[in-house]
């Protein structure tokens, strides 16, 4: 039932706390935007995945979001962290370069090193 | 500590649920506006607004399936997804009531079916007896019969050289006159030994029981314990009843208390009025068996096993018992062995052929349920073949072939719970009249079967199991469907000629159908002839008064005077044409005495070496008139034959010749009762039905009441003035000679209630499955005709744009079906014709030769095939073939 997405939801997730981290309250499009920068390819197709994954954050109390203007003045979603999403990022983000780091030292092993 | 992310977003979504519209609004707001960022982001960068839009659009990607996937995070999926299954299930089955309606009556039929069968099943055999440790309760029967019976003393040493049981107890039944100071009225009860409460287990509801140490030789003992229902009924629960003194046959008895709620006796049936203690069998009886060995009036003896004791052991420990009895007291015990049955159903007696016929029909409706559950599948996957295009459209637009099952299944679902609901329900009612129902005005017989916990989860269980079994038929053609070759309309293949194995299930469907049919109607005609018959008497225009003068205190002269006043003031009625008195009358009372007779030459008079066993009545000098008994040969009684005459007897034919020979030989022959008298054969009348409509001709003797007093009395008088008038008349009468006197009074052939029962069953039984068969045979037809013709659409429309008549699509469409019907109806008729020879031995005078038998066999076979292809005959008629033609 899951649509399959190009990216991982946990990864996509994390990409949003740290671009609501970055630039402050910002509505979908303009999240799909910053993604789709920095990452490149990513989100460059189906950015509509990005949608329930906001919700998911809403739900889990990460994130919140109002109305606002959007810059050619039209109603917009705004999403902004929250204190909670900000413990999580850091977190998360502590999670993330731990994992990272120990794949990376993973990956350069050499045979000798592990004989 | 922070609650888990998980739980949170449960609460979300639970709380998120209602709010669906709005948040389905804010979603559509983001999207759009989303795009509209993206299309002006586009043009910016030179791209004109179409393609702007065009690639905002693709970048986004497919909506449908993201907003999908957003309500699945919003709610409760599972539930939401349901509520939407379920709305829309409801609403495709309301665009189709005819099916519905014929789903739902099929699946109420068959589960309301399996739910009373199952009900009764647990009510008679699988929990029984309301009693602590019921498991290690036996009854002890007869090892080479199932049947009970034992005499006081063969008891007494029973119960006291026995090793293996905790303690053995003893009843019989009897009915007694019940006086409390109001009405005086004839009550069945139990007289029980001493220690039936305590071998029981029970406590009592209210006051105490009575124990084996209240006994103190005969009639020591005047104490009665009510059950609790004759306390509810006739008491109105007073609880001031322990300690009061009430008339039994006239002789004060102490109420000492009330058993508890659900126990009526070990019989699970007989429901008496009280408890007695059987040492105070002359006041109850009016004899006093307790030291005759050779009497063996008791009804059954039972105990609990010790522990550690198994049957086996106890059988021997018994047969050993047996072995001593034969020995010790060869007149009257030979042949003493045992064995070990459950006494809620009289032992093996009635328990053997009652759980050989409920594990019978269990078998059977659960059959019935898997033919209704394929009947049903099969209309489903014709329903799925409807909708193919409906299904592959949805396929095309990206739903998961799960999803669409789901959808399926939930209609299923929803059809079964809702046939499951509906039968229960009638079950439920069913089993209530059951219950309450009363077969035998003169037996407190009742069958306590109403559903319990059991029922209801065996009833959704089975209703769960056959949704998802027909449910389960369309599910390979959901998963095979190619939704690019049917939206091109791809022609489906239609198979001509071959015999599929569910049209061979549909023939064996139909031709069970109608040997049901055909059955229930031979054991109704049956059932009407045999109220027309001869019985040996002429039950119509006559009463029967029926009274026992020990109820009211009477023995000996003093019963026979009150009889003989009773006979001379009964007669003085006017338009009485004749009265006579019999102790049982036949057919009525189900309780006609066996007796044991010896040529008149026997000296040895063992029970092995008698003649015969004919039914022994006690009948007045002119009972044979008043009966229309017509006698052969020799004359009938007269008020001379008494005490100081020889003793005479009148014997039927079949006893004359059973004992001697023939008729001829009989005459003026001596033949020798039991005790050694000498009895001479004074006259012959015809044979007769005695204890049922079915029996063989069985040999029985009529001897004159004045030489063989009893006080059980049936008075058959003989008028053609209005049944009703007359008993009141009766009544009237009989309050005279004594007001305390209870008496039961009916129309001599509506009391042959008990004769007839069995019929009657038969015909109820195979009406009831007959409807159930005919039910199932019209879903079948039903099922495989519509299925044909929603196959052949296209083909039927095509003929018709050629200019077909109605009666060739007609012959098209459902000619199969026809076909089949005839086939499985001559097959059922044949093999009902067949079984009537069975039927025969249940209800007398069943024969199939008979035109009516035939013709309403026919006619109703082909009235369900008419019902059944209804439906699909209109649709076949009504293809528009311009519309089906547009349509690919």
């Amino acid at each position: 039932m899951k649509q399959k997405t190009d990216v991982p939801q946990g990864t996509l997730a994390l990409m949003v706390l740290k671009t609501l981290d970055v630039l402050g309250p910002l509505h979908g499009y303009g999240i799909a935007r910053r993604i789709e920068q920095i990452s490149g390819d990513l989100l460059a197709v189906n950015q509509g995945t990005l949608y329930p994954v906001l919700l998911k954050l809403e739900q889990e109390g990460v994130i919140t979001s109002e109305w606002g203007a959007s810059e050619n003045n039209r109603r917009a979603r705004f999403y902004r962290l929250t204190r909670e999403g900000r413990k999580q990022l850091q977190v998360e983000t502590q999670d993330w370069q731990q994992t990272a780091a120990m794949i990376e030292r993973f990956f350069a092993a050499k045979a000798e090193d592990l004989s | 500590m922070k609650s888990p992310k998980w739980l949170k977003r449960f609460f979300a979504r639970l709380s998120g649920y209602p709010t669906s519209r709005a948040q389905d609004q804010r979603l559509q707001e983001e999207i759009a506006e989303h795009i509209a960022l993206q299309t002006a982001d586009n043009i910016s960068a030179g791209l004109s607004p179409a393609e702007a839009r065009r690639q905002a659009n693709l970048k986004f990607g497919a909506v449908e399936a993201m907003k999908e996937d957003f309500r699945s995070q919003r709610s409760l999926q599972p539930i939401d997804n349901f509520l939407r299954d379920l709305r829309f299930a409801i609403r495709m089955l309301r665009k189709s009531p005819g099916f519905t309606i014929v789903a739902i009556a099929t699946l109420a039929m068959a589960i309301g079916a399996n739910a009373v069968v199952f009900s009764v099943l647990n009510a008679l055999l699988l929990h029984p007896l309301h009693i602590p440790q019921a498991e290690t309760f036996y009854g002890i029967q007869h090892g080479n019969e199932a049947s009970s019976y034992q005499s006081y003393p063969d008891y007494l040493d029973l119960r006291d050289r026995n090793r293996s049981f905790d303690d053995i107890a003893a009843y019989d039944a009897a009915q007694v006159g019940f006086d409390t100071g109001e009405n005086p009225s004839r009550v069945w009860i139990i007289l029980a030994s001493g220690n039936y409460f305590d071998v029981l287990r029970l406590q009592p509801f209210l006051g105490r029981f009575f124990h084996a140490s209240d006994e103190h030789g005969p009639n020591s003992a005047p104490y009665i314990v009510l059950s609790y229902a004759y306390w509810h009924t006739h008491f109105q629960d007073d609880r001031g009843v322990v300690g009061r003194v009430v008339q039994v046959n006239k002789h004060p008895f102490t109420i000492l208390g009330v058993a508890p709620a659900g126990f009526n006796g070990t019989l699970v049936f007989f429901n008496p009025g009280f408890f007695v203690p059987l040492v105070n069998q002359e006041q109850v009886e009016g004899v006093n068996d307790l030291n005759a060995r050779s009497h063996r009036f008791i009804f059954m003896t039972m105990g609990h096993l010790k522990p550690g004791v198994t049957p086996a052991q106890a059988t021997a420990d018994l047969n050993a018992i047996g072995s001593y009895l034969e020995k010790t007291y060869p007149k009257d015990d030979d042949q003493r062995n045992f064995a070990l049955a459950r006494p809620s159903l009289y032992g093996d007696y009635l328990g053997k052929p009652v759980r050989a016929f409920m594990t019978g029909l269990m078998l059977l409706s659960a059959l019935i349920l898997l033919a209704a559950c394929a009947n049903l599948g099969s209309l489903f996957g014709a329903r799925a073949a409807d909708r193919s295009r409906e299904v592959a459209l949805r396929l095309a637009l990206g739903a998961s072939r799960l999803r669409i099952l789901r959808q399926l299944f939930t209609e299923a679902l929803l059809l079964s719970v809702l046939g499951g609901a509906l039968g229960l329900w009638g079950s439920f009612v069913l089993l209530d009249a059951l219950s309450n129902w009363q077969p035998f005005s003169r037996w407190p017989i009742q069958l306590p079967v109403n559903p319990n916990a059991n029922v209801y989860v065996v009833a959704l269980l089975l209703t769960l199991a056959s949704g998802l079994l027909f449910g389960a038929v369309p599910v390979r053609q959901v998963l095979h469907t190619n939704p690019y070759e049917i939206i091109k309309g791809a022609p489906r293949g239609v198979i001509h000629g071959r015999i599929t194995i569910r049209e061979v299930a549909l023939v064996i469907q139909i031709a069970i159908c109608a040997l049901l049919v055909t059955s229930s109607v031979v054991a109704v005609r049956g059932l009407m002839r045999s109220l027309h018959s001869n019985f040996g008497f002429d039950p119509n225009d006559a009463i029967v008064a029926d009274t026992d003068f020990s109820m009211s205190g009477y023995s000996g002269e003093r019963a026979l005077q009150m009889q003989k006043r009773m006979l001379d003031a009964v007669a003085t009625i006017p338009g009485v044409q004749s009265v006579g008195l019999i102790d049982w009358a036949p057919l009525v009372s189900g309780g006609a005495i066996d007796s044991t007779v010896y040529t008149g030459a026997a000296t040895d008079l063992r029970p092995s070496n008698a003649a015969a066993k004919p039914y022994m009545f006690d009948i007045s000098p002119g009972y044979f008139q008043a009966a229309r008994t017509t006698l052969l040969a020799g004359r009938t009684f007269t008020w001379q034959d008494d005490q100081n005459a020889p003793r005479v007897a009148v014997i039927n034919q079949e006893f004359a010749r059973k004992v001697f020979g023939s008729e001829k030989n009989a005459m003026g022959q001596y033949f020798k009762k039991p005790d050694g008298t000498r009895i001479q054969v004074v006259g012959i009348v015809e044979n007769g039905k005695y204890q049922s409509l079915t029996e063989d001709p069985s040999p029985a003797m009529f001897v004159p009441f004045l030489q063989s007093p009893s006080t059980q009395t049936y008075l058959v008088v003989r008028s053609d003035r209005d049944p009703l008038q007359l008993a009141a008349a009766i009544r009237a009468m009989m309050r005279t000679l004594d007001p305390s006197l209870p008496v039961y009074m009916g129309p001599w052939n509506q009391e042959l209630a008990t004769a007839l029962f069995g019929s009657r069953i038969a015909a109820i039984t195979l009406g009831v499955m007959g409807t159930i068969g005919a039910m199932l045979s019209i879903t079948g037809i039903f099922g495989m005709a519509s299925y044909s013709v929603s196959k052949r659409l296209r083909e039927l429309g095509i003929r018709m744009a050629l200019g077909a008549q109605r009666k060739e699509v007609l012959q098209a469409a459902l000619g199969r079906a026809f076909k089949l019907l005839a086939v499985g109806s001559t097959v059922g008729l044949l093999l009902g014709i067949m079984a009537s020879r069975v039927l025969a031995s249940i209800v007398y005078q069943a024969t199939p030769r008979d035109p009516v038998v035939l013709a309403g066999v026919v006619a109703a076979m082909l009235l369900l095939g008419l019902l059944a292809t209804w439906i699909p005959a209109r649709r076949a008629l009504s293809i528009d073939p311009a519309m089906l033609m547009r349509e690919d």
